[in-house]
């Protein structure tokens, strides 16, 4: 049996378009100040340090090392992961195993993105295969696009049902201090808004934004020291199942029914929308927020529009989802996911601020990213 | 710490141009290290993949290899940096009690692109990038400053080479076997003072995996030979240059103390029966033998010359070439990992040091070795 | 921009290898201390942060000192000269990266006031008679352009023994 960990810190920088004022090292020193604060930490408490970006987006080879100033790895042991825009996930359950392997107390994950510093599409683009599928790849939209009209036609749905994941998120987002984008909208908004790639308009999509996250984590032995109300962490899971788009199967969405199948087997968790008070979702797409509710198991195939318009995931509904905002306020894509287990640990420690859910017990995180991947982790407030 | 063991290693043929593509070189090392395990895919439960995005030309690198690895059907993740580094996620994730087996890869194939572009891409683009270094001019910077202050001569480092390139004419994988002298090597082309061609690892491509298994999963499925891990630690120095002690380093100091500590080691010099260290240069070797603690500050000249570091010495240092013989990058820490798990195990053939029951191995990454891992291991 | 262009096919050994190049273009943000190290440069004033703690100048300048991991905010002039604390003089040809054409020289160089070494190109010398301990001195750009080569490179000192 490994040792129980839990989060017990969370800091992130006050997320936006672009941050001139800073480098890359600066801005992740800015959320690590903020973790080692939030839970009366000093760097010489910190053990290990695990970091992750998506290369492509600033250029820099062994990022870990180069971080030094800004993680604060100077002398320590440090490593870097990296899965795409699921990195963030990946750095919140390395962190996790850091701690879970016994050989670490207190471990820090950063996240991090300066997204403004190239052309997001371009660096992404590389993603996909050169030889057989670089010449077609669309990017991130085209897609989901692809999915939604194929979910519209086969159940009903419609372009408003996106639109009030989209306001939901959006409007969220206000309440969060560190977001990105923080103002509110309506669904007339959303469909007004630019057509990008049909049915997916500006204010379905995310933006691409500067920010980092800092997560610590601690053992059974530290945690209850540093944090009032540590956030444990009960259970991981991930899937890598596929490596080319083509080989997708849209209407079934295996990797992530695998993962949250797995995430809530191994949490002991049946039924979802009773059984989890929270949940920070890494929807990249409004459109997401509709499609990936049946494969959260949270209804049957096609039931999702329903529980949206009844409001089932607002602030004051069954089971909020992204009292942050989400990823439609804010994306700085290495840093993204591990937000979102930030913000899900907050929402258990108690300290989202305007943005808390009441009487929090069990928390959410997801991470998503390149070829369909997921990534969940399931945090509650009493020990596994 | 828990018993984890490695029960089975695979690795490629060391070569540059290889024709395979990256997915293929990865199946076939997974492929490998299960046959050599004696399991199959279903056995194992989870994977760790390394990869890097410079290298491989690719955004999420590791996308292309999720297949081949075997994280079909299983959680998988993916380190960016050495190998010695995502084995050692791999033995935390293994000890966290979730997995009661890890698989293991890492690739690269170095030759497809341009390794010296490739690795100015870690210098800082708002001060020293626009330098124009590389891994040779920058390493040729800490080499002078080693060799310098303790009076390490060139003929030192050479024999280094000598040695190693010597081995790896017993090593079926290396990239590299050469019969050379010291005079070969002091006669090569100088490419950064000091550092001459002979002084440099080859372009290499390749890949490497191991698997991780619990205490229990070895008893239940009766695994050849273990290895046993002992101890592991990694340490990283300051980023710049100019703010490290180039002379000694004390990343790598830090590390094993830990790693020896853990496994119980007090004297080195004397409980070691092989290691395998990561000399992406000549020089290397012998600051890594005084960082290891085979040897005092400064002495590690003194230690090549009186040839406890060779086949049949005290200690010898890369029976498989070491890195100097075979490079592919981010690949040559794991299989470091896995040609000690080959000495202790026996199997080792032609390069087997007799008896080895206690081994080193080592792995580096960043600009001149920032970081360095240090895994103990025994049988 | 293209960002990406199969440029040849060729065959190996009965199987086709496509040339590629990737291009995506960056803007590095420098942040505020870089940029006030760099106008610095442009007025041909070398600058480093003093940490407090640690009781060391570092040149260049940063934010966080990575020993204590203080905030660094205290400026200090730096001299223009300084002593070789190591070097190398390369001999390979690398023209897109190499500043200058081989052989020429790399060296870490203590500026008279700073505690860390700045990396930098040392060139105008006699190659074989570069020495661990000599005095060089920085040669600045005369068009700066805002970045690490606003020092051209850094030169012996004449006279020097």
């Amino acid at each position: 049996m490994g040792t129980r960990t839990a989060v017990v810190g969370v800091g992130q920088t006050n997320h936006t378009s672009k941050r001139k004022d800073v480098n890359g090292q600066e801005l992740i020193n800015e959320a690590v100040k903020r973790a080692l604060e939030d839970a009366s930490l000093s760097l010489k408490d910190i053990d290990a340090i695990v970091i992750g970006n998506m290369d492509h987006f600033e250029a820099i080879n062994v990022v870990d090392g180069w971080s030094v100033d800004g993680s604060g790895a100077f002398m320590k042991p440090i490593m870097k992961v990296t899965t795409g825009g699921s990195t963030g996930g990946t750095l919140g359950s390395c962190g996790y195993y850091h701690v879970a392997s016994g050989l670490f107390d207190v471990v820090m994950a950063i996240g991090w993105e300066k997204n403004s510093e190239s052309d997001t599409q371009a660096a992404i683009s590389t993603c996909s295969d050169p030889i057989l599928e670089r010449d077609f790849f669309g990017g991130a939209i085209g897609p989901n696009a692809a999915e939604y009209a194929m979910y519209m036609k086969q159940f009903g749905a419609t372009q408003e049902d996106a639109a009030l994941v989209a306001v939901r998120e959006h409007n969220n987002a206000v309440k969060n201090p560190y977001a990105h984008l923080r103002k509110l909208i309506t669904v007339e908004d959303v469909m007004k808004s630019p057509m990008l790639c049909w049915p997916i308009k500006l204010l379905d999509s995310c933006p691409r934004s500067d920010g980092a996250c800092a997560v610590i984590y601690a053992s059974e032995r530290k945690a209850p020291k540093i944090a009032a109300r540590p956030a444990w962490v009960h259970a991981t899971a991930v899937s890598h199942d596929y490596v080319y788009f083509g080989d997708y199967d849209w209407e079934k969405m295996p990797t992530c029914q695998a993962t949250v199948d797995r995430v809530y087997q191994r949490a002991g968790i049946t039924n979802p929308l009773r059984d989890v008070d929270v949940m920070e979702l890494y929807l990249p797409f409004s459109t997401c927020g509709v499609v990936w509710m049946d494969f959260m198991r949270f209804c049957d195939l096609g039931e999702a529009p329903k529980l949206i318009r009844k409001g089932v995931f607002d602030m004051n509904g069954e089971l909020p989802i992204n009292p942050s905002g989400g990823v439609m306020s804010t994306n700085p894509i290495g840093a993204t996911g591990l937000i979102r287990i930030g913000e899900a640990a907050l929402q258990i420690m108690g300290k989202a601020g305007e943005r808390q859910v009441s009487d929090v017990r069990t928390a959410m995180a997801t991470a998503f990213g390149s070829c369909y991947w997921f990534e969940a982790t399931v945090l509650r407030s009493t020990k596994p | 710490m828990e018993r984890i063991a490695i029960v089975g290693v695979g690795q490629t043929k060391y070569e540059r141009g290889k024709t395979k593509n990256f997915a293929e070189l990865v199946y076939e090392v997974a492929r490998k290290a299960l046959d050599d395990a004696g399991m199959e895919l279903s056995d194992i439960d989870n994977v760790v993949t390394t990869t890097n995005d410079f290298f491989d030309g690719r955004t999420i690198a590791c996308m292309p290899i999720a297949e081949a690895s075997g994280s079909y059907g299983r959680d998988a993740t993916n380190v960016e940096g050495d190998g010695t580094l995502s084995a050692f996620y791999g033995l935390m994730r293994t000890l966290s009690g979730v997995y009661g087996t890890t698989m293991v890869t890492a690739h690269c194939k170095v030759s497809e692109g341009s390794p010296r572009k490739l690795f100015n891409q870690a210098f800082d683009p708002v001060y020293d990038r626009l330098l124009g270094m590389d891994a040779i001019s920058s390493c040729a910077l800490q080499a002078r400053a080693y060799m310098h202050r303790f009076g390490i001569t060139e003929e030192q480092c050479a024999k280094v080479s000598v040695k190693n390139h010597g081995n790896a004419k017993n090593n079926p994988y290396a990239h590299v076997a050469l019969d050379i002298t010291v005079e070969d090597v002091m006669k090569s082309p100088m490419l950064a003072e000091p550092i001459k061609r002979l002084d440099t690892s080859p372009i290499s491509d390749g890949a490497c995996a191991i698997i991780l298994a619990t205490e229990e999963v070895v008893q239940k499925k009766a695994a050849r030979k273990p290895v046993w891990i002992k101890g592991v630690a990694h340490c990283t120095d300051a980023y710049r240059l100019g703010e490290r002690d180039l002379t000694h380093s004390l990343p790598l100091e830090t590390a094993a103390k830990k790693a020896y500590q853990m496994a119980g080691i007090k004297d080195p010099s004397r409980e070691i029966h092989v290691a395998e260290v990561y000399d992406a240069f000549s020089y290397m070797e012998l600051m890594w033998y005084e960082g290891l603690g085979f040897c005092g500050p400064g002495q590690g000249g003194q230690l090549i010359d009186n040839g406890a570091t060779q086949m049949g010495g005290k200690l010898p240092v890369n029976p498989s070439g070491g890195v100097l013989s075979a490079h592919s990058v981010q690949v040559a820490g794991l299989a470091r990992i896995a040609e000690a798990v080959l000495q202790l195990r026996g199997e080792a053939g032609r390069r087997q040091v007799p008896g080895a029951k206690v081994a080193v191995a080592h792995g580096i990454t960043g600009i001149c070795a920032q970081t360095h891992c240090v895994w103990v291991l025994s049988n | 921009m293209e960002n990406e262009t199969i440029l040849e096919v060729r065959e190996k050994d009965g199987l086709l290898i496509h040339q590629g190049v990737i291009r995506v273009p960056y803007t590095w943000a420098a942040g505020a201390v870089a940029s006030k190290f760099y106008a610095g440069l442009r007025n041909k004033r070398i600058y480093g942060v003093r940490c407090p703690t640690c009781r060391i100048v570092l040149v260049p300048p940063k934010k966080t000192c990575h020993r204590c991991f203080g905030e660094l905010s205290e400026w200090v002039e730096v001299g223009h000269e300084g002593t070789l604390q190591t070097f190398t003089v390369v001999h390979y040809h690398e023209p897109e990266l190499h500043p200058l054409k081989a052989p020429f020289a790399y060296g870490i160089i203590k500026l008279d006031g700073a505690d860390t070494g700045m990396t930098h190109v040392i060139a105008e010398a006699d190659l074989k008679a570069l020495k661990e301990g000599m005095r060089v001195k920085a040669v600045f750009k005369e068009i700066p352009g805002g970045n690490y080569l606003d020092i051209k490179y850094f030169k012996p000192v004449k006279g020097e023994k």
